[in-house]
């Protein structure tokens, strides 16, 4: 293992985080706020309480995952594409390093600055609701597991975008609907019956449901099912960038 | 020597057929500086992109210090510096960071020593704390030399590093290669500057549509393909060459007032005298002399269209 390798990937992954530090702490403080202002405030006041807890403090583990899922897919999906678009991916394929170095230093930097801004919102909500967390040690490795996992995806989308615009599509299209689906503001038994059975198909369920079961003890769906859910993905995601590796696909002609 | 890069009838096709490379075999000593000349498209790039590790082949063999480009990647790979053809840098990043990144991604532990001794070479120490995108296209060369130097390869692929660089620069680089070549390291660059293989190649490779057509050493190549071109100057423009001087097989310039011999400088006679004798018995009457050697470039452009015909 090349781990002065891994290693200099993500240093140089993080000097980029680094330089835009400003930004990427302003940014999920304000938009954070703003969602506590609509959602807590105003629908809040008419929602009293879900599944016995106060709104407010209801939608916390959603908007985090909101929030760490985007971003890590983001951070790690420009991560890989912008040497791929100015061309300095030059250097990382003709270097003593395997796919999996490549990954982790990338992954490993996406996730991490996913990581920080989700306890940038997890500290900026408590300004907002009073909050207790019920399982800390396994709150982070959920944090932990959707950072990775979700980097893992951000990987693979930004070695098949051709230009900015798909690296923005599958974000926008797909990843944002899901989670907006998949219970972030909302449990699931508030559902119709039908659409219960349909959420049931959207993997983002599971993340969510087992993060807020991490704060108050409570999920739409056994905690062991979204461990596995979990893993099932990032197991695919791996699979697919090993496979990715393997043939060169969109990397190397 | 032992070669340090070994190449046997690799091959490279692209989806839709297009053969890049058609079996290129090439044998490359340990300290010796090889270029590499063709015209566009005759598969430099795709020859060096392959050995390196960003294009795979379709067939062949590709040695490092005996070690194989695909079963032992890491250790080829770790023998390989590249400088590229466009300069691929990313803006945003200092200078130093930049080169200290190349060093890593090798495996190598941080040298800020080494790191400073290169970027002093290449005149770029006082824009060390300097963003990539501040510096000048010459500069931006240099940082990708430094990028490649950063972790001391024993194979250095130049890939048209003067390529839109000013003559002073051109020459510094020069002045580089040949020191890099006094510590060992062996070099392989690409141009289209003939005057570039001329000056600083100890042999010299052309390739045209994705083979090697030939292979030797600079000065033999010079001294067995070079051609010399004597031009009889006459006081007087004539409209024809006289039939008597046929048999030395004479040109006449457009202006009809010189006489041009092409001769080869290593055969037994040259023919200079009797041409000499020649055209003084035809009532000639010579009013200079002067000789031409045939470049690099003229054996370059003889071969790459004599290989089209």
């Amino acid at each position: 293992m090349n781990w002065i390798a891994i290693w200099s990937i993500y240093r140089f992954e993080m000097t980029r985080f680094f330089r835009t530090l400003f930004q990427s702490f302003l940014s999920p403080v304000l938009s954070t706020s703003l969602y506590f202002v609509v959602f807590g405030a105003a629908i809040g006041s008419r929602i009293d309480q879900v599944d016995g807890i106060d709104y407010g403090a209801f939608i916390v583990p959603g908007l985090i995952m909101l929030s760490v899922m985007t971003q890590s897919i983001s951070n790690a999906s420009f991560g890989i594409y912008f040497p791929k678009f100015i061309g300095t991916i030059y250097e990382l394929l003709s270097a003593p390093v395997n796919f999996l170095e490549i990954v982790l230093g990338y992954v490993g930097a996406a996730a991490t600055k996913a990581l920080f801004i989700g306890f940038v919102i997890l500290a900026t909500a408590t300004l907002f609701v009073d909050l207790t967390i019920a399982h800390p040690l396994a709150m982070v490795l959920f944090l932990l597991l959707t950072c990775l996992s979700f980097a893992l995806m951000g990987f693979i989308i930004g070695i098949w975008a051709k230009n900015f615009e798909q690296l923005q599509l599958v974000p926008l299209l797909v990843v944002t609907p899901l989670v907006f689906l998949g219970g972030s503001f909302y449990s699931i038994s508030m559902l119709p019956p039908i659409w219960q059975k349909i959420t049931l198909f959207n993997p983002v369920v599971y993340l969510i449901s087992g993060f807020r079961w991490s704060f108050f003890g409570t999920s739409d769906v056994p905690v062991g099912v979204s461990l596995l859910a979990i893993g099932g993905f990032t197991a695919l995601c791996l699979a697919v960038i090993w496979w990715i590796f393997k043939t060169g696909w969109r990397i190397r002609s | 020597m032992a070669a340090i890069l070994s190449i046997s009838d690799l091959r490279k096709s692209y989806e839709g057929g297009f053969e890049a490379l058609k079996g290129v075999s090439l044998e490359i000593e340990e300290g010796e500086i090889l270029a590499l000349l063709g015209p566009n498209g005759a598969g430099k790039t795709t020859l060096i992109s392959t050995v390196c590790g960003i294009t795979t082949p379709s067939s062949g063999k590709v040695l490092v210090g005996g070690n194989c480009i695909l079963e032992d990647f890491r250790a080829a790979r770790s023998l390989i510096g590249l400088v590229p053809q466009e300069i691929n840098l990313e803006p945003f990043e200092k200078v130093i960071n930049s080169v200290r990144f190349s060093r890593g991604l090798f495996g190598k532990p941080k040298n800020d020593a080494l790191i400073e001794e290169i970027l002093k070479k290449l005149s770029l120490w006082d824009k060390r704390n300097s963003q990539v995108k501040e510096l000048s296209g010459g500069m931006k060369r240099r940082v990708l030399i430094a990028k490649a130097l950063a972790h001391e390869p024993r194979v250095l692929f130049l890939d048209e590093p003067t390529a839109g660089v000013d003559v002073e620069l051109r020459k510094d680089m020069w002045d580089v290669v040949r020191e890099l070549k006094a510590n060992g390291v062996t070099i392989i660059l690409t141009t289209h500057y003939i005057e570039e293989a001329e000056a600083i190649a100890d042999r010299v490779g052309v390739i045209a549509d994705g083979q090697i057509l030939l292979v030797k050493d600079k000065d033999d190549l010079m001294a067995q393909l070079g051609q010399k071109q004597l031009c009889v100057h006459l006081s007087t423009a004539i409209d024809a060459v006289p039939e008597t001087l046929a048999p030395h097989a004479l040109a006449l310039n457009g202006a009809g007032d010189a006489l041009i011999y092409t001769y080869d400088t290593k055969a037994e006679r040259t023919g200079i005298t009797a041409l000499l004798n020649d055209v003084a018995a035809a009532g000639l009457v010579l009013s200079d002399v002067s000789t031409r050697q045939s470049s690099l470039e003229d054996i370059f452009v003889g071969l790459v269209s004599g290989d089209k015909s």
